[in-house]
């Protein structure tokens, strides 16, 4: 029943890309079509969902002190891995991917789920975390793909729309047209959701946001202290 | 390719932030205040020059011993450890400099514009000199970008906008009104 509950979060209340705006560079980058929010989106979740595994076994083996570190290299390692697989079995997708690919790696997505759930929690809960998050990225994506694509190229999967096919806004996938149709996004969202629009930029997934509290003057403060202490 | 246009590539045409969408938490996070531009600016444009310089002699080595595939990792790695090092470094030995980057310097070793940079250079295949000069540009157009957007944001803070639109979503459609801009640039070099 909580495991259900960890990834249907994931999907809605705590959207990766919409509600916590973690991800946002391939979030904008490689929303063109719809088909590469989705393949970003599954090779995202499925090195969301090992690197949590992982992790949450090593959690006890890990030392504090270089938890970072070790995480990057779990994460950058299965990164590889997908790179590998992609480029065997769904070459077209390794292509237009490119180097976003090898980013995952730094998408503060899967650093932050790892620092923030799979390093506290037992192996299944990860899993269902890193599953939920994945699905709620890949949504978000795929949402995004549709638009651009729909809107800019006319065209649906690369199947051509009646009329709009015929006049499309290319601004829409422009890297302009990315800034635009994700800033409405959120909007939308925030209307729906009914809630204040978030102050603070990703500060939940930034590594270093557990020194801060999530709160930019604090991370200066904290920052100093140690300093302050050794003197 | 001669290194001028390298440069004027990467700081306008190919601006790492607003065309190639790398960066962006940065550029959304910290473009509040002007200071804090140069401030970030500043620790990137440090931070990509050193991290190529470490990265290529470490590609040659992998393409040595038929292992390029683990660049990424040992990037990644090379990248973490060496933004540490500085951190203390600085911290020991020039406490003012440590001051005026400290805050930045952690949050740039999950910056994809850093892996990205470095990245992008072994793909492309440049030399020594050519990667050196490409990052210098891109850092210098993150820092262009950051500060060009600094300003456009001071004036959303004292308009009024609809309630939805406050906070994030004013910021992005702002951002996409700045890379409209920099669509001007495209087709300098064919």
């Amino acid at each position: 029943m909580s495991n259900l509950k960890e990834i249907t979060k994931g999907i809605i209340k705590e959207n990766p890309s919409l509600v916590m705006l973690l991800g946002m560079c391939p979030t904008l980058a490689v929303t063109t079509q719809a088909a590469n929010g989705l393949g970003m989106g599954a090779a995202t979740t499925f090195v969301l969902i090992c690197s949590n595994i992982v992790i949450s076994l090593l959690k006890n083996i890990i030392p504090k002190a270089v938890r970072l570190p070790c995480f990057i290299v779990v994460i950058a390692g299965f990164v590889t891995l997908i790179e590998f697989l992609m480029k065997a079995y769904w070459q077209p997708m390794y292509k237009t991917l490119g180097i976003f690919l090898s980013l995952i790696t730094v998408n503060c997505i899967i650093l932050g789920r790892a620092e923030a759930f799979a390093s506290k929690n037992k192996v299944l809960p990860s899993i269902c975390d890193g599953l939920g998050m994945g699905l709620g990225f890949t949504l978000s994506l795929f949402l995004m793909g549709s638009i651009r694509e729909i809107l800019g190229a006319g065209t649906f999967f690369e199947k051509p729309i009646p009329f709009l096919s015929e006049n499309p806004m290319t601004i829409f996938i422009t890297p302009a047209g990315g800034f635009f149709v994700l800033g409405i996004i959120i909007a939308v969202v925030n209307k729906i959701a009914n809630r204040k629009p978030p102050e603070k930029i990703s500060c939940e997934g930034c590594p270093s946001a557990s020194l801060c509290g999530g709160d930019k003057t604090k991370c200066e403060q904290t920052k100093q202290s140690p300093e302050k202490e050794a003197k | 390719m001669s290194l001028g246009i390298i440069l004027v590539s990467a700081i306008f045409v190919n601006n790492i932030v607003l065309s190639q969408f790398m960066g962006i938490c940065p550029f959304l996070g910290v473009s509040k205040k002007m200071n804090n531009c140069v401030g970030m600016g500043a620790a990137v444009i440090f931070v990509m020059l050193c991290a190529t310089a470490i990265t290529f002699p470490i590609y040659k080595l992998l393409e040595k011993i038929n292992a390029e595939y683990l660049k990424t990792v040992a990037f990644i790695l090379v990248i973490a450890m060496f933004v540490q090092l500085v951190e203390i470094i600085l911290k020991k030995f020039m406490p003012s400099l440590y001051d005026a980057l400290g805050v930045y310097l952690p949050l740039i070793t999950t910056n994809c514009a850093v892996l990205g940079v470095t990245l992008t250079n072994v793909d492309s295949g440049y030399t020594f000199l050519q990667s050196i000069v490409n990052s210098l540009g891109t850092g210098i157009g993150f820092t262009v970008a950051l500060l060009i957007f600094s300003g456009v944001r001071y004036r959303i803070e004292n308009s009024d906008i609809p309630e939805m639109f406050k906070g994030v979503p004013a910021t992005l459609v702002a951002a996409s009104i700045t890379a409209m801009s920099f669509t001007g640039f495209s087709g300098m070099f064919s």
